[in-house]
């Protein structure tokens, strides 16, 4: 069974730990601003989003890359940049319509969430439960992606 | 089922992979006239910049795809079309279809202008041309590019990065003026001459003769200017030459209806070559940009597979990054009747934001110096998701659509 | 390596702003934040210096383990010579700022001198710039931080600014960022307003870094882990937030009432955070709405409110409809009991206006109070207020002067000026509730004698952060001693203040200390820092920063006699509750706190001690 991440914003306290996990993990350092996950804040809601890549199954992001550099990992389905391969033209940054998929100056690749190859570090991280990494069936997921699939142009 | 595809790019690679993917019996042909394996043009500038070599630019990086997924990978140019027969005329014998897609994209357009003949004069679309302009485009030599559209500019920050001392010419009264308003073209200009591109709009290209360094480069304002090359970057018109008396109908581009079907059964077009649904206006229209190749690619192979599936319309847009400024384009950037605006513009800092609206809808943006999760923007463009209060907000600062997309689409989930 | 190793020095004057290396061997004595920014400070200002003056220094600081994954590691604080007291001030605030100025490559930021015309700085990156903030002056918080997001085209700038408070010199006016935190205490955001410096805006991109990072997950996860199993931290803060104190502190007779005429409050419960809780009759809603963290808090104490729309306060006014930061307990206290106050609503809407305008809830509630007990005197009449009537317990008279001191307008400047100048004006210094010029917070030391001792000898003037001797009078953590006993006192606040010390300058908040010791904190600083971090060395830090933290106040001119509590709570029993009876004897503690503490009689540090600790 493929497995998703879950995320229950009720549950989520804005603390950011999620956001230093992910940068720690892809990067080495503690770095929100380089996070694949981001936690939207809406203070006068007081209410906490985290948010990133669903793995979509249109994957817009690989299809819209004209040299290959995003792949799906068949352990966890994820889309994943191989960064030795982009070129970093940031098609994809405009072809995501969740806008997950991030053009990283500092490397001139883009970056999104690879689901740590199976092991989220931003669900691991989260004190709360807010992010936890299940089987897909439980997600809502489906409901998303379906969202993803009837609400954009072409599928 | 004999699927034929007429055209390698991108267009054609995904038709023809998507066919295989429901329909593993078919016999799929990709017939490409290069002597390449199937690459993306667009990968062209970061090949003259350095950044990938030739192998870097192919579609699929592993050289045995095709052969893995069972698909013919033919060379040769397509001169001629028997709809009656089904059979198209190559250059070397004839190839016989149950569906045909014509997925020929686009060549660059030369104006008429006196000297474009010239050795040294060179367009920038296929590894061929590449090749010609790296051996030319040294550091420090002098080069003029002809046209600051989307294409000529991206062009533009690969000539650069090679170190050039570069002149770009445009006859618009501005930069991309055809994905972005006469603010964004400013900065754009103001930013590559930061960056020390002689950038000239308003100005057009009047002649072209033999010069000391190569070429003499002759301007609408009289002005000469010495060249060792001279990229030609003035448009491009869809490859439907050879459809001639076919019975095909086109316009700009082959007309395609919803299914990618063209006026006649069985033959289906994508990519450049198409003239397709626009989502913005639901008028047929050439948007000639990767992501809407690989779109109706798709859209073309599942209808050629027999799965009856409709296109909603390619949404038009683009992203740019010149020389570090990073700008995008979508849908009804300059607005759309009875709609509204909101725009915040810093001059110093180059950004640029100015979303138009329809009610509460999002139709269009044109944004310079972006931020982050650009690609909402069409998320909510295209889902025509209705903004509510967000509306009112984003009228007061328009850069905090990711906050209204979370809001209103991804944020109701629980 | 957990320091960014940069701090940005800004001529206001000049309009200069020139990056400039840490001074590595302060780090390694220092430690960061608190300790370390007091050190510049102490180095670089004279102390005898008009807090209010050109001549007077401004500090933003952040720690080593600020902008880290260590729980909590996202405080920043800022150190300057504050008006209130005369002393050194060091405000410590939460929220998102801190770590985004850490994220930008700066451990701390210093401000000198004095703008000729507002301005705000941009700071994004090693980009530094000095910004004209002419439309931003007079401006609120929260306006200010819109305008600035929306000027630059960046909502994910974190902005730390004052309110109309600050720029008018109310002498507790604070500095908030994102929304509901603040450097609140002795008048920090008057600092700020008398260099014409409107805000501070960052963004930041850079990472912070850690020496060890395999270990300093393994530390912090234990830290993590830790916290989440102790009751405090794990479940009562993150569930009730500080506020459930309230009735606690209530039953132990030290809930400071009526300007500490009494020490328990009838209408305690109704401001609780059990109360916060509950459905409102009227619209059927709580008055909470969720809690939120710090950066990387995984405590989340903190509190979102939200109004009822009917109630008087806000019934026309759909600007405060939103949610916002909730009461925390010291908030619920100073707007509520302190003026003996007991809507609810009332109080939330009190503390979303000290937020919106940039005032200090304790002090403004608290000087509040003791302007009530002069009407009540008679001494102050509905003349000077304005037509106001400023009856103990009037919501409405809270509700129109948080409002009023926020813009520093009518009687909302006289309240503006404290409660020590506000009660020497009007002719009865005594019924200031202030030590060194600072106004108490929520406990009254007549029912919790360490915090007598706490108030009387903390550098920054009354203050339950310095030492927070509840933790064990009143809590039980890290052991349980008796609050009506004076023996053991002197020991257990000078351990407090040397362990609160050393916290204060990690980039950690000291609430973790309600589940670590300093035990649980020196690995991950360790694992974070080079030059290895025992808790015998943070112990060090933390007495040596209490000591130059002296040292300064001293020479500013403050001496042993300041040391010292209103005449109220040395001389007038408690009325009621377990304390009833009791004054606190702070004569008892003091002597002995000198000696623990290596000074002379008159409070003066001895020079073995000075050696000792290298001062
Ligand atoms: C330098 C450059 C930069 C670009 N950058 C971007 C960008 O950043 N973003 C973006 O969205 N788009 C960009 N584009 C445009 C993008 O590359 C095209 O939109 C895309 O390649 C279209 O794909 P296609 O498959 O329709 O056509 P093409 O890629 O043009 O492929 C058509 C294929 O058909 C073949 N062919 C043509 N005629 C015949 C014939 N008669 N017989 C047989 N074969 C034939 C061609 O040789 C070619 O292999 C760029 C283009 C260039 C040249
Ligand atoms: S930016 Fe990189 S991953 Fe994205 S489309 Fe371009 S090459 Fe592919």
């Amino acid at each position: 069974m493929q497995r998703s991440l879950m995320i229950e914003p009720v549950k989520c306290t804005g603390c950011k730990q999620c956001e230093m996990a992910c940068s720690m993990t892809h990067e080495g350092v503690f770095n929100p601003a380089r996070s694949r996950i981001r936690v939207f804040e809406f203070h006068a809601e007081a209410r906490f989003v985290p948010y990133t890549c669903t793995q979509c199954a249109q994957a817009w992001c690989q299809q819209a890359c004209p040299v290959e550099a995003i792949s799906v990992d068949a352990a966890t389905g994820a889309k994943v940049v191989k960064e030795a391969r982009c070129v970093g033209c940031k098609v994809c940054t405009i072809a995501c319509p969740f806008g997950t998929v991030n053009y990283v100056r500092a490397t001139g690749k883009v970056a999104k969430c690879d689901l740590c190859g199976g092991d989220p570090a931003c669900a691991k991280a989260c004190p709360t439960q807010a992010i936890t990494y299940v089987d897909s069936d439980w997600t809502g997921l489906e409901r998303m992606r379906a969202w993803a699939a009837k609400a954009t142009a072409t599928a | 089922m004999k699927a034929v595809i007429l055209g390698a790019g991108p267009a054609g690679v995904t038709a023809a992979e998507t066919i295989r993917a429901h329909n593993p019996k078919a016999r799929i042909t990709l017939v490409g006239d290069e002597p390449h394996p199937p690459y993306g043009r667009m990968a062209i500038p970061y090949l003259l910049s350095g950044r990938i070599d030739e192998a870097g630019t192919h579609l699929r990086a592993d050289p045995d795809h095709y052969r893995n997924l069972g698909i013919t990978l033919k060379t040769g140019r397509a001169l001629g079309l028997d709809a009656k027969a089904r059979t198209l005329a190559l250059e070397k014998g004839e190839l016989a279809y149950d569906a045909l897609l014509i997925a020929t994209g686009a060549k660059p357009v030369k104006p008429k202008i006196k000297g474009l003949n010239l050795p040294g004069v060179h367009h920038c679309w296929t590894l061929a041309d590449a090749r010609a302009i790296a051996a030319l485009a040294r550091k420090g030599e002098p080069v003029v590019l002809m046209g600051a559209g989307f294409i000529g500019t991206i062009i533009l920050e690969a000539l650069a990065l090679r170190g050039v001392s570069l002149t770009v010419v445009e006859q618009a009264d501005r930069m991309v003026p055809r994905m972005m308003d006469a603010k964004a073209g400013a900065l754009l200009k103001r930013w590559c001459q930061a960056q020390g591109v002689k950038v000239l709009t308003g100005t057009s290209i009047a002649g072209v003769e033999k010069g000391p360094k190569g070429l003499a480069v002759t301007l609408s304002t009289g002005k000469t200017i010495p060249a060792a090359l001279l990229v030609v970057a003035a448009g491009v018109a869809p490859n439907i030459g050879f459809l001639k008396g076919s019975g095909v109908k086109a316009k700009q581009g082959l007309l395609v209806d919803a299914h990618l079907e063209t006026s006649l059964p069985g033959i289906f077009a994508a990519g450049d070559v198409a003239q397709g649904l626009d989502f913005t206006t639901g008028a047929l229209a050439v948007n000639a940009i990767q992501p809407g190749a690989v779109a109706q690619g798709r859209l073309a192979g599942l209808n050629m597979a027999g799965e009856r599936v409709a296109d909603r319309g390619q949404l038009a847009m683009n992203v740019l990054d010149t020389l570090g400024l990073v700008s995008a384009s979508f849908g009804a950037w300059d607005g759309v009747d009875g709609g509204w605006r909101s725009a915040a513009l810093d001059r110093d800092n180059f950004r640029y934001t100015r979303l138009e609206f329809l009610g509460d809808r999002l139709v269009g943006a044109n944004l310079v110096g972006i931020g982050p999760h650009v690609g909402m923007v069409r998320g909510l463009i295209e889902t025509g998701t209705r903004l509510g209060a967000w509306a009112k907000t984003l009228k007061r600062d328009p850069n905090r659509l990711p906050e209204a997309y979370v809001a209103t689409l991804a944020g109701r989930r629980d | 390596m957990g320091w960014a190793g940069k701090i940005l020095r800004v001529d206001l004057a000049k309009g200069s702003c020139t990056p400039e290396p840490l001074n590595a061997k302060w780090a390694a004595e220092y430690l960061g934040q608190r300790g370390l920014a007091s050190k510049y400070l102490a180095t670089e200002i004279d102390p005898k210096v008009d807090p209010l003056s050109p001549a007077n220094k401004l500090i933003f600081a952040t720690g080593p383990l600020t902008g880290t994954a260590a729980s909590t590691g996202g405080r920043y604080s800022v150190i300057t010579k504050g008006p209130l007291t005369g002393a050194i001030a060091c405000s410590n605030s939460g929220g998102y700022w801190g770590p985004e100025l850490k994220n930008a490559g700066w451990d701390m930021i210093i401000f000198e001198g004095k703008a000729k015309k507002p301005v705000y700085l941009f700071l994004e990156d090693d980009r530094a710039e000095l910004v004209p903030a002419g439309d931003l002056w007079g401006q609120t918080v929260w306006a200010t931080e819109a305008a600035i997001r929306a000027k630059h085209q960046d909502p994910q700038i974190r902005v730390s600014a004052i309110g109309k408070a600050g720029e008018m010199g109310v002498m507790f006016a604070c500095i908030v960022n994102d929304q509901h935190r603040a450097a609140g205490r002795s008048g920090v955001g008057a600092v700020m307003g008398s260099k014409n410096l409107k805000a501070v805006a960052v963004r930041g991109s850079q990472g912070v870094r850690v020496r060890d990072a395999k270990a300093f997950f393994e530390a912090t996860t234990k830290g993590k882990a830790t916290l989440a199993a102790n009751p405090v931290t794990g479940q009562g803060l993150t569930t009730y937030g500080t506020n459930i104190l309230m009735n606690v502190i209530n039953e132990v007779g030290a809930l400071p009432t009526r300007n500490h005429r009494d020490v328990q409050f009838e209408g305690a419960r109704k401001i609780s955070a059990e109360a916060m809780h509950e459905k409102r009759p009227t619209d059927g809603k709580a008055n909470l709405v969720h809690n939120q963290a710090c950066f990387g808090c995984t405590i989340a104490c903190g509190r979102m409110s939200q109004l009822d729309k009917g109630h008087f306060t806000v019934v026309n006014r759909p600007q405060y409809w939103g949610a916002s930061g909730g009461l925390e307990y010291e908030n619920a206290w100073s707007l509520g009991a302190a003026a003996g106050i007991d809507d609810l609503e009332a109080l939330t809407f009190a503390n979303f206006l000290c937020n919106e305008h940039g005032i200090d809830p304790i002090s403004f509630g608290a000087t509040l109070g003791a302007a009530m007990e002069l009407y009540d005197m008679g001494v102050i009449t509905t003349k000077e207020t304005g037509g106001i009537e400023l009856k103990f317990g009037s919501a409405q008279a809270l509700a129109t002067l948080v409002e009023l001191t926020g813009k520093a307008e009518g009687f909302g400047k006289e309240l503006g000026l404290g409660s020590k100048r506000l009660c020497a004006k009007y002719g009865h210094p005594e019924l200031s509730m202030s030590v060194k010029g600072q106004e108490f917070p929520a406990y009254d030391s007549r029912g919790i004698q360490g915090m007598g001792l706490t108030y009387a000898t903390s550098n920054r003037g009354a203050c339950h952060l310095r030492s927070y001797t509840v933790a064990s009078e009143v809590l039980g953590t890290p052991v349980k001693t008796d609050p009506l006993a004076t023996e053991g006192k002197a020991a257990l606040v000078k351990a407090f203040q040397d362990a609160t010390a050393a916290v204060d300058s990690s980039g950690l908040c000291v609430f973790t200390t309600f589940g670590w010791t300093l035990d649980d904190i020196a690995p991950q600083i360790d694992a974070a820092l080079p030059g290895g971090w025992t808790t015998q060395r943070l112990l060090d830090v933390g007495e040596r920063v209490w000591n130059l933290e002296r040292q300064f106040n001293l020479a500013a001119g403050l001496t042993a006699k300041d040391d010292t509590l209103p005449k109220r709570l040395l001389t007038e029993p408690a009325k009621t509750g377990p304390a009833k009876g009791k004054v606190n004897e702070l004569g008892k503690m003091l002597p002995e706190y000198y000696e623990l503490r290596g000074w002379s009689k008159d409070g003066v540090p001895n020079k073995d001690t000075l050696k000792r600790l290298g001062l």
